[in-house]
């Protein structure tokens, strides 16, 4: 009985992390109608610049505010340099953001080395709370609270500003956005930058459960593919749901078929392709 | 979309059939005399690599470049024949059923990957492969009981087919040489055929051949089939090269590295995949052997070649070839050409 309360409490928090991870995929791939296969890549930078943050001595919620802001910038340079020359081809961004996945993974290997490094949680979080007879570890609670938070003002800035309605214009009709005057290139770039810094964040946040290794780039991309196929692109609650879906699903899978948890992770997402292959929440292309 | 386009040459540019006919002799001499004029067997090896890659590449093609449809899970194909075959012969199965058995199990595979991928086309078919791709690699990387996890499953033999042992580098090489020999051959026949052209039908119009009365989704999805097959053969001839396989054949980084040779060297061209998968080893080899970065110089040339020749080395090169002879060919007669003035 302990053990699926753990494995719930690690799951809200995993899909908390998922959420911030994926949000900003979704976000890029309803605008740009590109999955940055780099998305990955700036998760695991984001830990790493963590760790670097960290080890100058800044406090860890400023390192995380601090490495989201850094991937952010990475994104925008990316966005600019890359993927702006290549526009409305969209294999081509594809094909560049996979080549810089494994340029991010070789450079990481040479700054920061092969071997894990854990991130510590602020100590004021380290410890459990005691709730009737569950304890919760505190640091998995407060991911919990920040992605929430997040979620929240994601939420009002695309759902209730002029901003978030000129993103949904982009979304549902790039054309015509443009030709009502919204600058869809410029908000590309403001969301790439949004979604890279998300992802950076979350990365720092994950820190204390993940570390930062080689390899969590590789391991991530593939969660953020699968909430965004669930949830359908573009999609804010669809990525919600879909980021707690896939972690029960990881860590149940995980905890009770440790050999095919990738196949129970994998199984509902072909699911989904096969009967609405736009996803759980996402619209078919108009 | 830059990458999709067909270079076909003007007839009036192509070489003449006897200086064709001459150079392929050239190089098929070349190819067959590989163990006698290389040195060293270490070098051997890496033209058997070559082989094998290129016929990888070879069938990748026939997705991106003849049909438009660019896979990033052609790995999870490569890799299942490398397993299979892998997993039999080290439970001591004959090699010519566990080779049999990993390429039937590789068209299995590209069939149930066909039939998953193809309900759609452009960035969401190549999503859709990269996630059939990962399930693969998942399966292996955790099912330790079957697939030795993270340490592989390792054999100690090579077969042995009409009683030719193929153990030496060179005898290794002859069989990746007539295997690449037969797929390079299949794909001359394929690329011109009724099923070629209607294949490349249905990249450029595919409204229009569905008007036309083609079944667009069975034509792709018989080129899925036999681009399977070939990631297969491919697979289970990796697997004897290496007489080892680890989760790396399935991963993400495998199909980048074959998509690359394609991309490389041109998509929807004969040569493109050859020289490409040329190309990429040899550095892959050169790389190596000064810095261990060999990921980084895989990202800067795809990079690279994305943006600065997105129609790939040899329709590339072949176009400044072009220009340059048409200009050195007709330099006095065409006034805009600036030449060098004369006093």
């Amino acid at each position: 009985m302990n053990l699926w309360v753990i494995l719930a409490i690690n799951s809200v928090a995993l899909g908390g992390l998922l959420f911030l991870l994926s949000a900003g995929f979704s976000l890029i791939f309803g605008l740009m109608r590109i999955p940055n296969l780099a998305h990955g890549s700036f998760f695991m930078l984001g830990a790493y610049l963590g760790v670097t943050f960290l080890r100058i001595g800044t406090n860890f919620w400023l390192a995380a505010i601090l490495s989201g802001l850094g991937i952010a910038l990475l994104g925008g340079i990316i966005e600019r340099l890359f993927l702006r020359r290549l526009q409305g081809q969209e294999l081509a961004q594809v094909l560049v953001t996979l080549g810089l996945s494994f340029m991010f993974a070789d450079i990481s290997l040479m700054i920061w080395g092969g071997d894990p490094i854990p991130l510590s949680a602020p100590s004021a979080l380290q410890g459990a709370m005691q709730v009737g007879s569950i304890v919760f570890p505190s640091y998995r609670l407060a991911i919990v609270l920040v992605a929430a938070v997040i979620a929240a003002v994601l939420w009002i800035m695309i759902d209730r500003t002029r901003l978030g309605a000129m993103i949904r214009a982009g979304v549902d009709d790039a054309q015509m956005a443009r030709v009502v005057g919204i600058r869809v290139s410029r908000l590309s770039s403001l969301i790439f930058c949004l979604g890279a810094g998300l992802a950076g964040f979350g990365g720092v946040m994950g820190g204390p459960i993940f570390s930062a290794y080689p390899g969590l780039d590789g391991d991530m991309l593939p969660l953020a593919l699968i909430v965004v196929i669930l949830g359908g692109t573009g999609s804010l609650v669809g990525t919600l749901v879909g980021s707690f879906v896939v972690a029960f699903l990881y860590n149940y899978g995980q905890a009770l078929f440790p050999e095919l948890a990738y196949v129970i992770l994998f199984l509902p997402m072909l699911v989904v392709l096969l009967i609405r292959p736009q996803g759980l929440f996402g619209r078919l292309p108009t | 979309m830059s990458l999709r386009h067909a270079l076909s040459t003007p007839d009036a540019e192509k070489a003449s059939l006897s200086t064709r006919l001459l150079a392929l002799g050239i190089v098929l001499a070349l190819l067959v005399t590989v163990p006698i004029w290389v040195p060293n067997s270490y070098y051997v090896n890496i033209c058997s690599q070559i082989l094998i890659w290129a016929v990888f590449a070879l069938g990748l093609n026939i997705l991106v470049g003849y049909a438009g449809l660019v896979s990033l899970g052609q790995s999870g194909l490569f890799g299942i024949a490398c397993y299979t075959a892998a997993y039999l012969v080290s439970i001591g199965t004959p090699h010519f059923e566990a080779g049999l058995a990993a390429i039937g199990l590789a068209i299995v595979t590209s069939a149930v990957f066909a039939v998953l991928s193809l309900r759609t086309t452009g960035i969401s078919f190549l999503m859709i492969t990269l996630a059939l791709g990962e399930i693969l690699w998942g399966i292996a990387y955790r099912w330790v009981s079957v697939t030795g996890g993270d340490n592989g499953i390792s054999v100690n033999t090579r077969p042995t087919p009409f009683g030719i042992s193929l153990a030496s580098p060179s005898a290794f090489y002859y069989s990746t040489l007539i295997i690449f020999l037969v797929v390079v051959a299949a794909m001359y026949v394929f690329v011109e055929s009724p099923f070629g052209i209607s294949l490349r039908g249905t990249r450029d119009q595919a409204r229009r051949m569905t008007t036309l009365g083609y079944n667009v989704w069975l034509i792709r999805f018989l080129a899925f089939m036999f681009s399977g097959l070939i990631a297969g053969v491919a697979g289970l001839q990796f697997f004897y090269y290496e007489k080892f396989v680890s989760p790396y054949v399935l991963s993400l980084s495998t199909s980048a590295t074959v998509l690359l040779m394609v991309i490389s060297g041109g998509v929807a061209t004969l040569l493109g995949p050859i020289v490409g998968a040329a190309l990429v080893i040899v550095m892959q080899y050169v790389v190596s052997a000064y810095i261990q970065q060999w990921n980084l110089v895989l990202g800067a040339i795809f990079v690279a070649i994305i943006l600065f020749m997105p129609e790939g080395l040899v329709p590339g090169s072949l176009r400044l070839w072009r220009a340059l002879r048409r200009r050195r060919g007709s330099a006095p007669a065409v006034v805009t050409v600036p030449v060098e003035p004369e006093s």
